[in-house]
């Protein structure tokens, strides 16, 4: 076991609606959850590293999201951006049989 | 046992223009890895620029200015030239040439470029009974002939140069310039007869005769007088010309002689297919003057490069499939110090072409257009040329032309001037919204991306207010030398599906599909596409009405909390407020809630209400609470309002009510999802104080209870005027005629296309035949397709009552107690 996994509880799945996201305050930080309409759980860094855009309010497809300010499209299983300087911080997710969201938050 | 892979050898025939361009081509594609190269040059030189030969022969250049590539050239790329060698003979079937003295060379493939020479009309008494041109008589198609010219010119006191064509006038100047009497003879009734009409000829012939050179049209010459030296020309009428010299500029022949002492098919030049070789022989290739492609030959310097290219793609297989389609003939030139361009046609052909024409005869300024269907079939322009680069672009690419068809002429200042691609310099900025250069868009088009929407994903360009998509389309097909891929999805209502709207319509309709998600289910193969999820939903929404399952991750997040969402994450709150009216009472509420708030910024709209700027998402619902006023649509894509002027009330010059239409308009229209933004407004009288001609939709009051209905204006990124899409009689008429339009914009506009460039798209006349007309017999179901959208339409700040999805309006959700 890695010393550096840290999970933490965020929420519920049902707090986060089908097809959107949500913002999350969690120890200390705030992070973006998303809920795909396929049932997956993804989590990343709250703001766009463009210019700061809420990403959980951006649009959600299948495997991606898009900064609600200027289009910015990011990859929500690698973080990956438009540009290579321009990604976003991942962090793992579990989601328990009772509906309860796990991130592994790291340092 | 070494391996030596043993070069092809390419020999190629004639240095001229181009010969020496075609092997540079080879060259670029690395074909001194290929071929050996073995080139055959009549003239002792290397390779000159023929079309500069007229400054040769007036004296602002010499010889050696107009090289193009020295015999250096010719040594560091490995070359062996064989100049002052004329090719007598081809051996096809030994694959062997042979130079009149006697220089053998073996090829695998050979390149034929021996070009043309002066055309000597068969004239009495123009040559000498060995053949020879009289003494005094002088063909002008080499550096050779200039140096001969120059030099006889000096004990000539008049001159007479045969021919009113561009070489033929710059023959002339040159003699002028060199202190001869010089007279220009020409066969036509004016000048320049292939590239201008007779207006643009007499101009060109008053600006030259200004320079005190004489000219004689529509003279034939019937012989050259002189024994020994030519002493005047006798013409079909009678005239006799006196003159001690002759220069003869009347066209052009195609050395093709070769060809038909080997076999080769010739015609008026030798016939080449469309990887430009010979039909009769795979491994014979021909370009430039001496080649007929599909039954022409060319005698300008664009075609020829382009032959080149085909050439060098095809012989290295760079590109194998390479073909050659012929070119459109466009030349921007300087006859005589006057600026002149020339493309197509110069007069008219047929009934349907269209004429648009401006002189300026004493400023020496005359443009004249063909246009045929929108777009350039010819075109002349003398004196000012500055919209050369653009308008011979839309020839060449026979791309349609604006509308406004005085721009085509002018540059009119107006927002969209437009430079020319070529003259673009690579910082200037393309997308403003998102700092894309010409110079990205170039690199981008270099690393690959061949479409205008890769080259959009990956520079971002057209992704802000999307007004720069066009130039940004442009752009990108420039860089790519036309050859832009065709990108079948940009037809496509959304890129995830490939069906246009209206087949996506049917598919939606067959499929009874009412959500975003069932669309992506049954049609995208499950994939959710982010991107298109709200041009779905507008489309579902119009569609289906109150059927419609509205799921609001589909849509953009103003729709999902019925603000517009800010640079720091807040949202702007906007109440209705039809027309701009109010009363005191909710003017004092709105005031309040502000105060109570705190809120940052209060600001009066462009559409003549107040804008609450800066409200966190968590404290939306309390703000529409306490100001208990509808929703002002002013974040969607959707009707948004419809500005107004005092009218009649008070104004002493209002006509027509248009506070009270305005009103009206707002009240029937208010929430009705929209492919873009509908911004309208209704003006008292043409005075048009509320700005109703450059709305999305306007009406404009103009007595006796008559509106003039505009569509299509804009005021924005863009800025046009928009189109009077009829005049009518009652309010009524206009709520009915204006809701038509919207419908038919809503069920035909692609997602996001403005109603500015929707009209222009469709044509206003194609509008009026279906909303006013009823052409298509569909108006009725338009109406009643309006009527179930206002009917399904309500005030979204209800939800501030009962949030719609989890959440809805939390900034930020605490983690969960465990």
């Amino acid at each position: 076991m890695r010393e550096t996994i840290r999970d933490v509880l965020v929420g519920d799945v049902s707090q986060v609606p089908p097809g959107e996201g949500r913002t999350f305050a969690v120890a200390g930080r705030r992070l973006a959850l998303f809920h795909t309409r396929a049932g997956e759980i993804f989590a990343t860094q709250a703001d766009c590293p463009h210019r700061g855009g809420p990403l959980a309010d951006g649009l959600v497809g299948s495997t991606s999201v898009i900064c609600p300010l200027h289009d910015r499209l990011f990859d929500l299983r690698t973080g990956q951006g438009p540009e290579p300087d321009c990604g976003i911080r991942v962090y793992p997710v579990s989601v328990r049989p009772d509906g309860k969201i796990w991130i592994d938050i790291g340092n | 046992m070494t391996a030596t892979i043993e070069k092809e050898r390419l020999v190629v025939i004639g240095n001229g223009m181009a010969g020496a361009r075609a092997v540079e081509e080879v060259l670029a594609r690395g074909g001194a890895d290929r071929f050996e190269i073995v080139m055959f040059g009549g003239e002792p030189y290397g390779n000159y620029n023929r079309i500069m030969l007229s400054n040769v022969l007036n004296g602002t250049q010499g010889p050696d200015d107009i090289l193009i590539n020295p015999l250096d050239w010719y040594q560091e790329n490995g070359i062996t030239l064989h100049s002052g060698e004329f090719v007598e003979s081809i051996d096809r079937a030994a694959k062997v040439v042979v130079s009149q003295n006697g220089v053998r060379e073996h090829y695998d493939k050979l390149l034929i470029a021996t070009g043309s020479r002066a055309f000597i009309p068969p004239i009495n008494g123009m040559h000498t009974a060995d053949g020879k041109l009289k003494t005094g008589v002088f063909g002008f198609r080499t550096l050779d002939d200039c140096t001969a010219i120059v030099e006889y010119a000096k004990q000539s006191k008049k001159v007479v140069t045969i021919g009113g064509g561009l070489l033929g006038l710059e023959a002339a100047r040159a003699m002028k310039v060199l202190g001869c009497e010089s007279h220009i003879v020409h066969l036509a009734a004016h000048l320049m007869d292939m590239q201008l009409d007779v207006t643009g000829g007499a101009m060109l012939r008053r600006a030259i005769e200004a320079m005190g050179i004489y000219v004689h049209t529509q003279k034939s010459t019937a012989e050259v007088l002189g024994t020994r030296n030519v002493t005047g020309l006798v013409f079909k009428d009678g005239g006799i010309l006196g003159c001690d010299m002759v220069i003869v500029a009347a066209g052009i022949r195609p050395n093709a002689e070769l060809g038909v002492r080997s076999g080769l098919t010739v015609e008026r030049a030798i016939v080449v297919d469309n990887h430009m070789r010979s039909v009769d022989d795979p491994n014979v290739y021909v370009v430039g003057e001496c080649a007929q492609h599909r039954g022409r030959v060319y005698g300008l310097v664009a075609p020829l490069w382009e032959q080149g290219k085909v050439f060098a793609d095809h012989i290295t297989r760079t590109n194998a499939s390479a073909e050659y389609h012929g070119s459109k003939l466009a030349t921007k030139l300087k006859v005589m110090g006057i600026e002149l361009a020339s493309m197509g046609i110069n007069e008219p052909s047929e009934a349907r072409d269209e004429v648009i024409q401006f002189s300026e005869p004493k400023k020496g300024t005359y443009k004249k257009l063909i246009v045929r269907e929108g777009r350039l079939v010819g075109g002349i322009l003398m004196g000012d040329i500055s919209k050369a680069a653009y308008l011979m672009q839309a020839f060449d690419r026979d791309s349609p032309l604006p509308e406004e068809r005085l721009s085509l002429l002018f540059d009119l200042g107006t927002p969209n001037q437009k430079i020319t691609l070529d003259e673009m310099p690579a910082d200037a900025q393309v997308c403003n919204c998102n700092g894309v250069t010409k110079g990205k868009i170039g690199a981008c088009v270099a690393a690959g991306k061949r479409t205008p929407s890769a080259v959009m994903d990956a520079t971002r360009a057209g992704k802000g207010c999307g007004s720069c998509k066009g130039l940004v389309g442009e752009l990108v097909a420039w860089f790519c030398g036309g050859e832009v891929e065709e990108d079948p999805s940009v037809h496509y209502y959304v890129p995830c599906i490939p069906l246009r709207k209206p087949e996506l319509i049917a598919a939606i309709r067959e499929h009874e599909l009412k959500s975003v998600s069932a669309v992506f289910a049954t049609l995208a193969g499950g994939v959710e596409d982010a991107a298109s999820k709200p041009a779905l939903a507008s489309l579902l929404a119009t569609l289906w009405n109150a059927e419609y399952d509205d799921e609001r991750d589909a849509r953009f997040i103003n729709d999902r909390v019925h603000g517009n969402i800010q640079k720091d994450g807040t949202f702007s709150v906007v109440p209705e407020m039809p027309g701009g009216v109010c009363t005191p009472a909710e003017l004092k509420r709105i005031a309040d809630v502000a105060v109570k708030y705190a809120v940052p910024l209060v600001k009066l709209t462009g559409g003549q209400r107040i804008d609450l700027v800066g409200i966190p998402k968590d404290q939306l619902p309390h703000v529409w609470a306490d100001l208990g006023m509808p929703a002002g649509s002013a974040w969607s894509k959707s009707y948004r309002t419809c500005k107004s002027c005092i009218g009649t009330e008070f104004c002493r010059f209002g006509l027509g009510d248009s506070m009270g239409l305005a009103r009206k308009i707002e009240k029937r229209f208010r929430g009705i999802d929209s492919p873009g933004k509908l911004k309208l407004a209704t003006a008292g009288c043409p005075r048009n104080c509320s700005e109703g001609m450059i709305k999305d939709v306007g009406a404009v009051a103009i007595g006796d209870n008559k509106w003039e209905i505009y569509i299509g204006g804009a005021g924005g990124a863009h800025v046009r005027k928009g189109d009077v899409l009829c005049v009518v009689d009652t309010e009524d008429d206009v709520l009915q005629l204006i809701g038509r339009f919207m419908q038919y914009y809503r069920e035909n506009a692609k997602y996001k296309e403005r109603t500015y460039t929707f009209v222009e798209r469709i044509g206003i006349d194609r509008i009026r035949a279906v909303v006013i007309e009823d052409a298509d017999g569909i108006a009725a179901t338009l109406d009643a397709a309006m009527q179930a959208s206002v009917d399904a339409a309500y005030d979204p700040w209800r939800e501030a009552i009962a949030p719609k999805t989890a959440n809805q309006f939390a900034s930020l959700v605490t983690a969960a107690d465990a």
